[in-house]
């Protein structure tokens, strides 16, 4: 009796504290990669998680024409994901990545392409997205495309998102606020916080692309 | 929709005369502070207004319309970790002697269907309705694409 009670109190035991130390692994492991996509000053490309953020993707401009990732390697890339229904937070990170452009010198800057993506596809039509980036005073690629592919290139890029409908049957969506930094190849670099100041994001560009 | 039943029941409060002691315009009117709106980029039909709210005594506001847009809407924008999350509000409380800041990456008044864009150096006016201090009308100018702050402030 005694000896089965003890058993069973030991497994119980056992499994809280395994419970436990998987908590802590889980815990932590996300720690790590909140604390590499924030802080890490020269990037993530070679941490754990770097090389699973971006992957191939099939969209179209402003202009209508196919965009793959492939189309896009030789240049240094700051990947926006957002869409044209967004009063605050993406006219301020697509401002923030004109007045960033605008702070580098001009060779630099040349290096640099920023990219729009939307995940509103339903609404953000090339047409819609054409004019939206002329707005912003820098030369922005806006993509967009058939639903499911913008979603896959969302999940590729580990972008939350979901819509809210709002009265009067709008709708807004609630997103990751990152400006995600592609190296030549195509391989993560460094996130930037979109709100951060331009000469903040334009000190962090020099080290990682000077 | 949201704002125009708020606006009813607001009207019906003070109707009632559960709003308190009539609104009295010398001393209890809302003090609406430098109103500004970012120009919107493309055909976009959503944009954004931005105040500071003072009273010297407790209020809330609780809608907002404009010839300008379809509706206006209170919202607060808030980052849950790197996560954008836009929540509409049903109002906003102002304390008695204490500024309420609307400002970009916070609280915003959405403004939806906008019936024209937005641009730089125009102005539009808005109708802020309080609970307590009754509506109030106030012209709004249009700052730049993205800018941060009230198009005064700007070099």
């Amino acid at each position: 009796m005694s000896t089965r009670s003890d058993a069973s109190r030991h497994l119980t035991r056992r499994l809280f504290v395994a419970f436990l130390l998987a908590a802590v692994v889980f815990l932590g492991a996300g720690a790590f990669l909140v604390f590499e996509l924030h802080e890490g000053s020269r990037g993530v490309a070679r941490t754990w998680f770097g090389h699973e953020i971006g992957g191939p993707f099939h969209l179209v401009d402003q202009d209508g024409r196919t965009v793959t990732d492939g189309d896009l390697r030789g240049r240094w890339l700051l990947v926006y994901f957002g869409y044209t229904h967004c009063p605050d937070a993406c006219p301020t990170a697509l401002n923030n990545i004109a007045l960033t452009l605008r702070d580098l010198a001009a060779p630099l800057r040349g290096e640099i392409r920023p990219v729009f993506i939307t995940i509103d596809p339903v609404r953000d039509t090339p047409q819609v997205m054409k004019n939206y980036v002329a707005s912003f005073d820098a030369p922005i690629l806006a993509l967009t495309g058939r639903a499911a592919e913008v979603a896959q290139t969302a999940k590729e890029y580990r972008v939350y998102y979901e819509k809210h409908p709002e009265p009067g049957g709008d709708y807004s969506l609630d997103h990751s606020s990152l400006i995600y930094v592609m190296d030549p190849q195509g391989r993560f670099a460094a996130s930037l916080d979109s709100e951060d100041s331009p000469a903040h994001m334009a000190q962090r560009l020099k080290q990682l692309i000077g | 929709m949201r704002i125009s039943t708020l606006a009813r029941f607001a009207f019906c409060l003070a109707l009632t005369g559960v709003a308190a002691a009539p609104a009295g315009h010398a001393d209890g009117s809302v003090a609406v502070v430098q109103p500004w709106a970012r120009a919107t980029p493309g055909m976009s039909q959503t944009g954004a207004v931005y105040l500071t709210l003072r009273s010297a005594h407790a209020d809330r506001l609780v809608g907002a319309a404009t010839p300008v847009a379809q509706s206006a809407e209170l919202h607060e924008m808030e980052m849950a970790g790197m996560v954008m999350k836009m929540r509409p509000l049903a109002g906003v409380t102002i304390p008695a002697g204490r500024p309420v800041v609307f400002s970009p990456g916070g609280k915003h008044i959405m403004l939806m269907g906008l019936k024209a864009p937005l641009r730089p150096g125009e102005t539009f006016p808005l109708t802020l309705t309080f609970a307590k201090a009754g509506q109030e009308t106030v012209t709004v100018t249009v700052g730049k694409v993205g800018a941060m702050g009230p198009p005064a402030a700007q070099h």
